[in-house]
Order: C-alpha cells, then structure tokens, then sequence
C-alpha cells in the first residue's frame, strides 16, 4: 500500500514537472514569434511594393523572417538585429528610422517647417495689427 | 553588402561533403574573391555561366557559389550541363546566407578584396560590361 502511494507521488510529481518545462517551452516560442512580428513589421520588403516583410511573402520575406528567427535565438536584441540589417541593406530597409547624422534633416524638417510657418503667419498678424 | 564594406563573419555550410565553416577562413589566400549566388532553377543563372567561367580563368580571382534555396541533386546536375566556374560552392537552403551577404535574390555577385571589402555589387546576372569591368579591377 505504502509503496503505491509512493509510486503515485512519483508519477504526479514527474507529470508536474513535465507539464512546467512544455509549458516554459512553448512560452519562450511565442515570445520569440511576437517578437519576430514586431521586427518584420518595422521592415522594409525592398522587392515588394509598399508591404513590410511582416505583410509579404515573396522569397526575399521569408528568408528575411526566417533570418529573424535565427538571430533571436542566437540571443541578438531587435537594436543589434535592426543594426545589423541597416548595414546590410541601408537605412531604407527601416520604416521607423532611428535619428542619426543621416536622417536628421528628415527629422527636423516637420519642426523646421512648423517654425517657418509659424514665424511667417505671426509676422503677417503683427503687421495686420500695426 | 554595398560596396567599401567589409564582411562580418558568418558560418556556411560546404555543397558536397556538407562540412561546416566559417565565411572568413573560406576568404583566404587570393587578391580577390568573386561570391556568386545562383540556383538550378534560375533561369537567368543559366545566362550569366559562360560569364563566370570566362572570369574562372583569372588566377588572381577564389571562385565561390553560394547555392540559393536549390536541390543538392538539381545543383550538382546544373553545374554538370553548364559548367562548374567554382572553386568553393556553399548551401543556402533557407536564404537566410544570403541575408548575410545583403543579398535581394539570385543571381548577385559580389567582388571582394583581401581584406573582405566589397568592391563591387552586381544585382541580376553578369553581363559582357560586368565581366570587363571585373578583369580590370583584378589586373590592376
């Protein structure tokens, strides 16, 4: 009697376990594919007309995404991914580009127009008042 | 890869014996490398092979394919009715090598130096202007 009682916690705990390591595994599986999702979305299909790779599925997409998979299971962060891929294929490939030397202009314009704009509708008040 | 930038390191898998290397021990001991990504059912691949056994002849030039998303069986058959111009062919199942190299697709060849630099980029297959082009830098 005692020993099937033993046997039984055996089983239970063994079945516990098992169940805490699929249920870690399939864990880090979709947080891998959100994370996939999330960089393919940010990425340029440079052979496709107006799609992220997330949205396309011509060869270049999918090797893109499955390069993706690869390089976060290697331990690589989206930054050192996007980095990466920015060397590779230029700045182009990014549809959210970082500022940097390249793409300051491209960041200061609205803001630089907005000011523009404003100074010269504030002049125009000014002289309408004078 | 544009050009002026230099390979990072990467392992690749070899087409015959499937051995395992990495991309930096393969770029060695010649002036200049020619990578050339291809593929049995790329038709224009086909175009561009007397192309690349013209430019086998240079000494001065390592021959590498990278074998794009292909049939170990199609590829070895391909090289067999066009012509082998390789001294080194590499397997990219997936095309995630090609990713590596900044490829878009097949074909794309790469002209590196010594010191891994790209020096060239040709996108689509090589033609009689690229070929001269490409005999000048490496007689030079």
């Amino acid at each position: 009697m005692k020993s099937k009682i033993l046997l039984t916690i055996k089983i239970l705990i063994i079945s516990i376990l098992i169940s805490l390591s699929l249920k870690n595994i399939t864990m880090a599986s979709t947080f891998s594919e959100e994370q996939t999702i999330n960089i393919t979305k940010n990425l340029r299909c440079l052979i496709c007309q107006g799609q992220t790779i997330h949205e396309s599925n011509s060869d270049f997409a999918e090797s893109m995404k499955k390069y993706i998979k690869g390089e976060l299971e290697n331990g690589k962060t989206d930054e050192e991914i996007f980095s990466s891929l920015v060397e590779k294929y230029g700045q182009w490939i990014v549809y959210d580009p970082g500022i940097s030397r390249n793409t300051l202009l491209l960041w200061a314009l609205p803001l630089l127009l907005f000011l523009i704009g404003g100074a010269i509708i504030g002049k125009r008040i000014l002289k309408k008042y004078e | 890869m544009s050009e002026n930038q230099i390979f990072t390191d990467f392992e690749v898998v070899e087409l015959i014996d499937e051995k395992k290397i990495n991309f930096n021990k393969v770029l060695f001991g010649k002036n200049f490398y020619l990578i050339n990504i291809w593929s049995s059912w790329c038709e224009p691949c086909k175009d561009e092979s007397d192309k690349l056994l013209e430019l086998k002849n240079d000494t001065s030039i390592m021959m590498i394919g990278i074998n794009y998303k292909d049939k170990k069986k199609n590829a070895l058959n391909f090289l067999k009715l066009h012509g082998d111009p390789f001294d080194q062919i590499f397997i990219d199942k997936q095309g995630t090598i090609s990713i590596n190299f900044g490829a878009y697709g097949v074909p794309e060849t790469f002209l590196v130096d010594e010191d891994n630099k790209v020096l060239k980029k040709y996108i689509g297959p090589l033609n009689d202007k690229d070929v001269y082009e490409i005999k000048n830098i490496t007689n030079h």
